[in-house]
């Protein structure tokens, strides 16, 4: 994750509660589609604060290979 | 091409049966279609068979000829189709193809899924390889998720709400509450619906189609010999299936299906009819939203306003135009490979006037989509009286 990762805003997202077998340690849990600088969209995870749609995000950091993003400060 | 119709049905009642296999389930409802067709296991000349997930499920590959020798078929090609939700639809699209090319004259479509032999996080993870287990499955998504995705965004654009969508439950109920065959027979109300417990949000459990073990099977044969078999035969009018991207983040606007789109225009052209004279419909509600778009994405009202719709009872079992008179997914039951293929079988009882308390007033042009996935594969059958 890089530079590209700068003005995301967040497209849609939803609060799993019921998970499936690998995550149900992690449940309750917020997922979003996030709308990159050039258009593309990427299914992330959110870390700390609940997300909206519109809301602006950032990069976090990677763990086992998901991306974790959090609001914009 | 040949007209082809439908000239036999049969169903097992969906739910959740736990002393049946996969195998006991698909050669009854293989069994009822036979007797229905008055046609012998001998004369099928071709077996197509609906199923999404037999090998994780229940640990067995190789599902069309196993199945297909406990009904008395052997010798003849028997093959698998999966496509997600839409298996046993795409089986049946591909069926009604090899009739109307004159490949054979007598094809036995079946779908069977048997899926509550699982624990409820083991059935999540198997429905989510529907999904692109390389992006948001990986991240964490199931398909409630995606679904529950798509309801957020079509609540920020529509203005969609959460009682619009709990409408959707609430009639699909009652209608699962007067079907014999359905897993959920029970009525529930508005309240309860907005109550049930959080699956992914703002989708509830009353949101989400049933985990369901169950088996469908329609006989089809060409229009011009269906006679010599049925006093009631029922002509496939247009029939399409149609695909798009797997991955819900790369679909431009999640808020509609292309595919659906898709397969209902090309369904309509080749039916020459259009989304207006469209009585009664089995849309594809595993989410309520689902259905909501569904309705919008056929025609049968303009984009965003399918919640609305749906709360005003222009679609309930005496409105304008009854969805889901068989309860649908969320009550019938969502036995996934068997899906496709058992509205096919809902819409065949309706247009023959025998669908008993659920008869809907008018019954001679009926429409069944059939989603896959998060709408990567769609088909869309319109089925009329022949």
């Amino acid at each position: 994750m890089s530079a590209a990762l700068s003005k995301v805003t967040v497209y849609t997202e939803t609060v799993v509660y019921m998970a499936p077998e690998q995550f149900t340690a992690d449940a309750p849990y917020q997922i979003a589609i996030v709308t990159l600088a050039d258009e593309s969209r990427r299914t992330v995870r959110i870390a700390g604060e609940r997300v909206h749609i519109g809301d602006a995000v950032e990069w976090v950091e990677d763990r086992n290979g998901i991306p974790f993003f959090r609001k914009s400060t | 091409m040949k007209a082809v119709a439908v000239i036999g049905i049969g169903k097992t009642a969906f739910g959740a049966f736990p002393d049946r296999d996969l195998r006991s389930l698909a050669v009854e409802a293989g069994q009822k279609c036979l007797a229905d067709a008055h046609v012998s296991a001998s004369q099928v000349e071709a077996f197509y068979l609906g199923n999404f997930a037999g090998p994780s499920f229940v640990g067995q590959n190789h599902l069309a000829p196993y199945v297909a020798s406990g009904i008395g078929i052997t010798g003849v090609p028997c093959t698998r189709f999966e496509a997600a939700c839409a298996s046993s639809g795409s089986a049946f699209f591909h069926a009604v193809s090899s009739v109307a090319a004159g490949l054979y004259d007598l094809v036995l479509v079946g779908g069977v899924e048997k899926m509550t032999s699982q624990s409820t996080p083991r059935v999540a993870e198997i429905l989510a390889g529907a999904g692109d287990c390389s992006g948001e499955v990986r991240v964490g998504a199931t398909f409630p998720a995606l679904f529950a995705m798509i309801a957020r965004r079509h609540m920020y654009q529509y203005g969609t709400t959460r009682e619009q969508m709990a409408a959707v439950a609430v009639k699909n109920h009652a209608n699962g509450a007067k079907n014999p065959l359905a897993h959920m027979r029970k009525v529930i109300t508005m309240e309860q619906a907005l109550a049930g417990k959080p699956v992914s949000d703002p989708l509830t459990v009353y949101d989400c189609s049933l985990i369901s073990d169950g088996a469908a099977a329609v006989m089809i044969a060409p229009l011009e010999r269906a006679r010599e078999f049925t006093d009631k035969p029922v002509r496939v009018l247009g029939i399409a299936q149609t695909s798009d991207h797997v991955a819900l983040d790369l679909k431009e606007d999640i808020t509609t299906f292309r595919a659906v789109r898709m397969a209902g225009e090309k369904a309509y052209r080749m039916a020459g009819v259009t989304a207006h004279d469209i009585e009664f419909a089995e849309l594809h509600d595993c989410f309520t939203i689902a259905e909501i778009i569904a309705t919008e994405d056929l025609d049968f009202i303009p984009r965003g306003q399918g919640g609305r719709y749906a709360i005003e009872g222009r679609t309930c079992l005496k409105g304008e135009r009854p969805v889901n008179a068989s309860g649908g997914l969320k009550a019938k039951g969502h036995p996934v490979g068997a899906t496709g293929v058992g509205q096919i079988c809902d819409i065949v009882t309706q247009i023959r006037g025998e669908a008993g308390e659920l008869q809907v007033a008018r019954h001679s042009l009926g429409l069944a989509e059939n989603l896959g996935g998060s709408g990567a594969t769609a088909v869309v059958t319109i089925l009329g009286a022949a």
